[in-house]
Order: structure tokens, then C-alpha cells, then sequence
């Protein structure tokens, strides 16, 4: 049954902040047929804006749908999302404005760009692209699944839903490029931020206070079991090193006018820590009111299932709006990131070595437009639970990725072969580990220690580096040379206004 | 060579104040009916955002 208030409401909302990304490339108008403009907005963007674009892309719409649903099903593990966020930002602090520093120097656009000149390896270069560009789409497609869950909830049916979604969010990042997400992530923000902080405020006042809440959950949800001490620390510092080696983090890092932008941001994203904060107790409200969600989407649907019952039709349809929005902004930049690290890295590295600026841009822009349909149909065709797996298994093989982008910021004296003898042997066995749990699980017992199960990412991670530091130490003693295209010179800070 | 930067030691205190949930895993003290577990890691987010805002300002003083 379709619900027409809600429907109304959100329709209005999303062709409204839609609209604004058509027009987005008249903002701060150049030349987009040139990857630093369409891809990176020209490298010009503020603390202002760069806090919201790096908010509506790192704070996804499935990570708004995931953490509270995960909350509602398993409890206090679910808010592993709040110190993972927490120390994200202290290493985004020291680490990124080193990256953006070579990057600007070097007019980097992507990781692989960056790690092609640090080793002086195409090899290198095109194992990270690739690494990137698989753990991202899987990535695209649960942002899409996000659309689908508030718009099944509205009665609508999904595949045509989607299917405008999708091409509303190809022709605008087409056409706007990186400009259009950070334009979006604006209204994005109004609409998410209100909606929350009425929802966090008026819910428990139905439901009796924050007291009343937490007296019908049981303790075994509200609070952490010993068993899963491990588990919640090892998930937390594992994604918080693994989220900036994402594509799509490293691209609106890239994107900041100069270092005090990013490490200023480093103090004011934590905000929306907060938030998404704010968005996993709802888990816990759900559990309170006795929310018992429908299949197919379960527990992927209490949220959406708590906001119909507690709130009006139209103010259900803003918030839907808000979840659908936020959807937008990380898909359109994810999509740019991957595009980039395919033309850049692949395309022009491999095939068209002689391919012009413009010529890149478009097969950029083009690829953007591929992958989300790739996105599209995974997520029509493909078992949700398959597309959150590969998620998970994106998360595993992207940390693998760590001692080629930021350790060798650090280290000079890393050996490439070593890194991809490192980042073969992480990969092997995460994916190894994540077969063994049948992709069901992301932690898994470390020499059978069942009391002390680690993330599966970690403990690849681990070995990738004992492997990386290793063959390092060995190539250096039996005189193999460091290999490099950067210069001292590239590591200092770039001239002001440059 | 680049100065040492000593004030990014401030950074660590945000790891080890939520990497050991043994701490703080607890019921009690509730604030407001709110387990500790949980109100905690909000003041946590507040905690490590103070400390940034204060090495950024350490650092901009001695530059």
C-alpha cells in the first residue's frame, strides 16, 4: 500500500535537493573537462564545505540504516561505530595533510597515484586501484539499498524507485561532478540533523524517558559481554585505520585548499560522531517500543519502522527524504573516486598513455556512470545479504592497502616488492578467514581463542605488515635500492596559494 | 628538520580512552537512566574533540 502523505513529502524533498546537483557546476565555475576540476572541484574547497562533504561521505545512509539496526538485533556491540569514530580523527590529524601535502605537490587525484610515484611501481599502483575500486562498488550498491529500505517502507515499489534514483544520481554527477555531492550535502545536512534531533528528543518523551528506555532493554544488549571485548575494540580501531584508505576519503581529502583544512575538520567532524551516536540509540528505542520489523528487511528496517509508528505521515516522509538524500552525496563521490582511480590508473596508465586531460575526464565521467549502474544491478539482482558481505570483504581488503598509502608516508625505507608481497598475503588470508566464517561474521577466533575473537581485517593486516616489515629489512640487507619518483622536496609544505 | 611536534602525543589519550571497553562497560553510574557504557563514549567524542581543538592551537601558537 502506498502512503501518500509520506510520499508527497519525500518526492518534494529529493527532486528539490536533486535538482540542486543539475546545477552545481555553474558553482564556482572552470572548466570540468579537466580531472582536478570535475573530480576535485579545482583543490579549492574550504573548512566550511569540506566539513560537510566529508560528513555526508564518510557518514553514509547505510551506516544510518546498518548501526542502529545492528543495535536492534545485537545490542551494545552495534555502538562499536562511536570509538571507531572517535579515533579515526586523531589519525586522520597526523596522517592526511602528509598525503594532501605529496598530492598537491604531485598532482595526485587518487591513492594509486600517490603510491605509483612513492614506489616508483606501476604494478603497485594498479593493485591498489583495483583493491579501491572493488571494495568501493559493493559500498555504492548498500547506499542504493538504503534508498530501497525507506522506499519499501513507503509502499512504493523499489526496482522503478531505484532505477529513477539511480539515473537522477548518474546525471547530476556527470554533469556537476565532485561539485554536485558537496552541493547536496548541504540540504542533506539540515534535513538529517533536524530530523534526528526531533526524533532523539520527542521519541523518548513517548516512551517515558531515556530511563524507561534502557529499563526494556536487557542488559545483555545494553552493556558489552567479556566475550566481546575483543571483538568491539579490534572492529573499532580496524575500520577507524581502514576508513581513509577508502577512495572516496582520500578524494575529499584531496579536495581541501591546503592542510589547516583538513586538520581542522579532524576536530570538527566528530560532530557527526555524535550523530550517528544519537542515530544507534534508536536501536535501543526501537527495542523499547516493541518495533518487530517485517521480512525481507528486518532489522534493516526497525528504524524506519519506529519513525511510521511514533511520527506523522509527512514528517515520516521528511525524514525518509533526509535517509535518501544522504544517500546521494557518498554514492556520487564514491562513484568519482573509483572513476578516477579507472582512468587514472588503469585506463591511461595501461592503455592510453598518450590520452589527453579532457580525455581522462570523460572516460571518467563515463566510468562514474558504470559503476553505479554496476551498483544498480547488484543491489536488483543480488541477495542483500551477499551485497553486505561484500561490503564486509571491502573493509578487510582495503586495510590491506595501509602500508603502501600511509606507512610509506613514514618509512622510507619500505621495499615495493615487500608491500606486495604484503598486500597479497593479507589479502589471501582475510579472504581466507572470511570464507571460514562463511562471510557471516567480520571477527573470528585468532589460534582458536573463542574467548578472544578479533576483526578478521586486523589480523590480516598483522600479517601484511610482519611481511612488508620483513622482506623491507631483507632487501635492504642484501643491497636492493629504494625506488622512488618523489623528492625530499615533494614531502615539505607546499607554497601558500599555490 | 621539522620541529618535533610533541603536542601530538595529546592525541593518544583518545585511543586509550576507548580501545579497553573492560573500563567502562559497566551499568553504573547511570546518567539519567543511561547506562554508563553508553554515556561515556559521548562524553569520549567530546573529550577528543577538545583535545584536538587544543594540539591545532598548540601547534598554530608555536608556528
Amino acid at each position: 500500500m502506498i502512503r501518500g502523505d509520506e510520499l508527497v513529502v519525500f518526492a518534494i524533498l529529493f527532486v528539490g535537493v536533486a535538482a540542486t546537483g543539475f546545477l552545481a557546476y555553474r558553482w564556482r565555475r572552470a572548466d570540468l573537462r579537466s580531472l582536478d576540476q570535475w573530480g576535485l572541484a579545482g583543490r579549492t574547497f574550504g573548512t566550511v564545505i569540506n566539513w560537510f562533504l566529508m560528513g555526508g561521505d564518510l557518514y553514509t545512509a547505510y551506516t544510518f540504516i546498518a548501526v542502529p539496526a545492528l543495535v536492534f538485533g545485537k545490542g551494545a556491540i552495534g555502538l562499536f561505530a562511536i570509538p571507531y569514530t572517535i579515533i579515526v580523527y586523531p589519525l586522520v590529524y597526523v596522517v592526511m595533510p602528509k598525503l594532501w601535502r605529496v598530492g598537491r605537490h604531485r598532482g595526485h587525484v587518487t591513492p594509486s597515484d600517490y603510491v605509483a610515484d612513492r614506489f616508483d611501481s606501476r604494478l603497485l599502483g594498479l593493485l591498489i586501484a583495483i583493491t579501491g575500486i572493488v571494495a568501493t562498488i559493493p559500498y555504492i550498491a548498500l547506499q542504493m539499498f538504503g534508498i530501497e529500505v525507506v522506499l519499501a517502507q513507503m509502499g512504493v515499489p523499489v526496482e522503478v524507485a531505484l532505477i529513477v534514483a539511480f539515473l537522477i544520481l548518474a546525471v547530476f554527477t556527470y554533469l556537476s561532478g565532485l561539485r554536485a555531492p558537496a552541493m547536496i550535502a548541504f540540504a542533506k545536512d539540515v534535513l538529517i540533523w533536524s530530523a534526528i534531533l526531533v526524533a532523539v528528543i520527542y521519541i523518548p518523551i513517548r516512551l517515558g524517558g531515556y530511563g524507561n528506555i534502557f529499563a526494556h532493554v536487557p542488559t545483555k544488549l545494553s552493556i558489552l559481554s567479556y566475550k566481546s571485548y575483543m571483538p568491539y575494540a579490534t572492529l573499532a580501531f580496524g575500520s577507524a585505520l581502514a576508513l581513509f584508505l577508502y577512495p572516496h576519503a582520500v578524494t575529499s581529502v584531496l579536495a581541501s585548499k591546503d592542510e589547516k583544512v583538513i586538520k581542522r575538520n579532524a576536530a570538527f567532524l566528530p560532530a557527526y560522531s555524535f550523530l550517528l551516536g544519537l542515530i544507534a540509540i534508536l536501536g535501543f528505542m526501537a527495542i523499547a517500543a516493541g518495533i518487530h520489523p517485517a521480512k525481507p528487511y528486518l532489522a534493516n528496517a526497525a528504524v524506519p519502522e519506529l519513525m511510521a509508528s511514533m511520527f506523522p505521515g509527512p514528517f515520516v516522509g521528511y525524514i525518509f527524504a533526509a535517509i535518501a538524500i544522504g544517500a546521494l552525496v557518498p554514492a556520487s563521490v564514491m562513484s568519482i573516486a573509483s572513476a578516477n582511480l579507472f582512468s587514472r590508473n588503469i585506463y591511461r596508465e595501461f592503455f592510453r598513455r598518450s590520452a589527453s586531460g579532457a580525455e581522462e575526464a570523460t572516460v571518467s565521467k563515463i566510468f562514474s556512470g558504470l559503476v553505479k549502474l554496476g551498483a544498480l544491478l547488484f543491489i536488483l539482482l543480488v541477495p542483500t545479504t551477499y551485497v553486505i558481505n561484500f561490503q564486509l570483504a571491502g573493509g578487510v581488503w582495503i586495510l590491506q592497502t595501509l602500508p603502501a598509502v600511509f606507512l610509506s608516508l613514514y618509512v622510507r625505507w619500505l621495499d615495493r616488492w615487500a608491500v606486495v608481497a604484503g598486500w597479497a598475503v593479507g589479502m589471501g588470508l582475510g579472504t581466507y578467514w572470511l570464507v571460514q566464517e562463511k562471510f557471516a561474521a567480520s571477527t573470528f577466533a585468532l589460534f582458536g581463542q573463542t574467548n578472544y575473537e578479533v576483526y578478521i581485517a586486523l589480523a590480516a593486516f598483522i600479517a601484511n605488515m610482519i611481511v612488508v616489515v620483513g622482506g623491507s629489512g631483507i632487501a635492504r640487507l642484501v643491497g636492493a635500492g629504494i625506488r622512488t619518483r618523489l623528492t625530499e622536496a615533494d614531502y615539505e609544505v607546499a607554497p601558500t596559494g599555490a | 628538520m621539522p620541529k618535533r611536534r610533541w603536542a601530538l602525543l595529546l592525541l593518544i589519550i583518545p585511543f586509550v580512552s576507548v580501545l579497553y571497553p573492560d573500563w567502562y562497560s559497566r551499568l553504573q553510574p547511570e546518567l539519567a537512566g543511561i547506562p554508563f557504557f553508553v554515556w561515556y563514549q559521548f562524553a569520549m567524542v567530546v573529550l577528543g574533540v577538545i583535545i584536538t581543538i587544543g594540539v591545532y592551537a598548540l601547534e598554530a601558537a608555536r608556528q
